[in-house]
């Protein structure tokens, strides 16, 4: 468990932001306006905080340390040891800890410093968290929120990359995020702590530092997004790709290249892996006739899988005229050497030479 | 002795709701034979002074999380045995509709929040339930049981560590009947004496004869003013025995017929308690005649409950997964 990381200073930043709101809020789209996934998170959480008082963090190194990422800096300091809780290396205890604390009322953010330390505590999220209220037939809730980094981070080899997107999607009671930039991040993040129900929300290491741009509405204190609900992010008639977290940017980054051959890609971000929106896919593959499932994740029962599966249960399956195909990672443990490790994720190439495949292209 | 505090009535009261326990359970194990229960069930005969003097020595607002061998426990919290039994018959009328059984099973209002089948996840959620009374500033405690069998679980000790760490108020109630499943303690460890388990997280500990209704009683109360004075934890080795086997389906070969039959005759907690009411003119051989009647009849209601109510609707099946 040791890590290296660099992140942009999040409080100048977002001083800049809001004098701009005050003094351009008519304006609602403003190009230059920026934020990180990673001060998105963390404003999520401070707003949340702010707004409900059951509302609090526990994790390991979220508090002095300011989170081994930083996704909670400041908050320690704003909210004090009774709200930012450090843990000792724990992940069942505290996630159990966490489940309890939810089932007595509060609204724990439980984070796991990465998801793959939370295979010591998977009993707890599935068999503790996401089933007793079906158990309970509705009288016991948990209104709780497990996040961290999930999926392949950089040159940490097979135990610290992996996505477990496909894991956690399967559990029903369950509800799985995996946002891709700053407005999914602040805006489901805020859902997820909101929402009755347990929610796993896998954020990506490598998107933290990431700048996207923001509106107004997004800095808002009640901006929140549906859980459930995809985004297309961006319109395109001839290819379906649908992907979610990192695998976004690898599709937007392949329809970028795919356009300047006359391909228009359609670019469907998931932002929520459960409940998967399959009708915004439907609608799209009606257009396109044609898709692509783009995911870091291995393709044994991944996301892909399940996408190509729905759709051949739907109405979607007359309108292709290709098979669907899944871009995913290796299905191999993460190797360590860059060279090996770029080979076993998918690139933006790998979804370019797909579509062209499949286009006849 | 603690049972000097007690009226007549109350120490009839306890003697009623461990002879329900047994009365329960013994009708439980009975209808799992018929064929009306099905699955696992994990029945606590001989564990009823546990779950009976634990409760009393509780406080308006205490809040009770157990393992799989749960009916007891949520009987002693009060709840109506009609809604445990039609849940183990799997009805719509249970208190999970028919969609826990008899392994998880809940009453909010009562503060008695299952009801846990993996064995140990009861302990830090039990934990984390604590979290939150001391996090809202309340002074309930919660009474968190698990058996001799989770006390070997790692994720007993993480919760443990945190209770102790931040001085939270929860009781760990060690239920020891001596066997986890098949294997006895003696056979899994090798300091058996559990009590001793939260000492390196600096946990007072205490074994107690889990047989005897006023020592049991009186060992919680401590336990309590323990958690009342903010002094964190405290862990309560009730030493015990499971008559039947660990569910349904256990001859319990791995045990002497004798040794069984010696706790009965000389330990068992119901008859120990009567003994005492006898002697003490508290109730008299035919008094305590005629209340184990009165069980046995609001067993009866039960069962019949539990027969003739319906089983849930087929539509049932996709409602509670979300709230």
């Amino acid at each position: 468990m040791a890590f290296s990381i660099s992140f942009y200073s999040p409080s100048i930043l977002m001083s800049s932001v809001k004098v701009f709101k005050r003094s351009l809020s008519t304006t609602r789209m403003l190009a230059n306006k920026q934020m990180t996934v990673r001060d998105a998170l963390n404003s999520a959480m401070d707003e949340e905080m702010e707004r409900d008082e059951r509302v609090y963090i526990l994790g390991e190194e979220v508090a002095l340390y300011d989170g081994a990422y930083k996704v909670s800096r400041g908050l320690y300091k704003k909210y004090g040891e009774s709200r930012v809780i450090d843990t000792p290396i724990t992940e069942i205890g505290f996630a159990g800890i966490a489940v309890g604390s939810a089932m007595a009322g509060l609204r724990p953010i439980c984070e796991f410093m990465t998801f793959n330390f939370s295979m010591q505590a998977i009993d707890q999220v599935i068999n503790s968290a996401a089933k007793t209220f079906y158990m309970s037939a509705g009288r016991v809730n948990v209104p709780i929120v497990f996040r961290g980094p999930n999926g392949a981070a950089s040159g940490v080899a097979a135990q610290h990359s992996q996505c477990f997107g496909a894991w956690y999607s399967q559990c029903p009671g369950l509800k799985v995020i995996s946002p891709y930039n700053s407005e999914d991040a602040k805006g489901l993040l805020k859902a997820a702590i909101r929402d009755p129900d347990p929610v796993v929300f896998l954020e990506n290491e490598l998107l933290y530092g990431n700048q996207y741009p923001i509106t107004d509405e997004v800095l808002d204190k009640d901006f929140v997004l549906p859980i459930g609900k995809a985004k297309i992010e961006r319109k395109g008639d001839h290819i379906t790709l649908v992907a979610h977290s990192k695998g976004v940017e690898l599709a937007l980054d392949a329809a970028k290249e795919l356009s300047a051959i006359g391909i228009e890609a359609e670019v469907i971000n998931l932002r929520s892996l459960r409940p998967l929106d399959i009708n915004t896919i439907i609608q799209s593959v009606v257009k396109t006739n044609h898709i692509i499932s783009v995911e870091q994740g291995w393709p044994y029962a991944g996301i892909g899988s399940e996408i190509s599966a729905q759709i051949m249960e739907s109405e979607a399956f007359y309108h292709l005229d290709a098979p669907v195909i899944r871009v995913t990672g290796a299905d191999v443990p993460m190797p360590y050497t860059k060279s090996l490790e770029i080979a076993a994720l998918p690139q933006p190439n790998d979804i370019v030479e797909t579509a062209k495949k499949i286009l006849g292209v | 002795m603690k049972e000097e505090n007690f009226t007549k009535e109350q120490i009839i009261g306890f003697y009623k709701k461990m002879l329900l326990i047994r009365r329960f359970e013994e009708k439980a194990g009975q209808l799992y034979g018929m064929g009306l229960i099905g699955g696992f069930c994990h029945l606590s005969i001989g564990q009823e002074a546990v779950a009976v003097g634990t409760h009393a020595a509780s406080k308006l607002g205490n809040a009770f999380i157990t393992s799989y061998r749960d009916h007891g426990l949520m009987l002693a919290c009060d709840s109506d045995p009609k809604v445990i039994m039609a849940e183990l018959a799997g009805k719509e009328t249970g208190c999970s509709k028919g969609k826990g059984g008899s392994m998880h099973i809940f009453d909010v209002e009562k503060k008695f929040f299952g009801g846990h089948g993996i064995v140990s996840a009861q302990v830090p959620i039990g934990t984390g339930m604590a979290f939150a009374s001391k996090y809202q500033k309340k002074d309930d405690i919660v009474f968190t049981y698990f058996g001799d069998g989770a006390v070997n679980q790692g994720q007993v000790y993480e919760a443990f560590n945190m209770a102790s760490l931040w001085a939270l108020p929860v009781i760990y109630i060690i239920e020891n009947n001596e066997y986890a499943m098949g294997t006895s303690v003696q056979r899994s460890t090798l300091v058996p004496e559990l009590y001793k388990r939260g000492e390196s997280f600096g946990i007072k500990g205490k074994q107690v004869d889990g047989m005897d209704f006023f020592t049991v009683y009186e060992a919680t109360s401590e336990a309590v003013e323990h958690c009342h004075a903010g002094n964190g934890p405290m862990l309560l080795e009730m030493k015990t025995y499971r008559y039947r086997g660990h569910s349904m389906s256990d001859p319990a070969n791995y045990r002497s017929k004798e040794e069984v039959e010696n706790v009965k005759q000389n330990h068992d907690p119901i008859e120990t308690l009567k003994k005492y009411m006898v002697d003490k003119k508290i109730a008299s051989e035919e008094e305590c005649k005629k209340f184990d009647k009165e069980i046995r009849n609001l067993i009866k209601e039960s069962e019949d409950f539990a027969k003739h109510s319906k089983e849930p609707e087929s539509s049932e099946l996709y409602t509670d997964v979300y709230k």
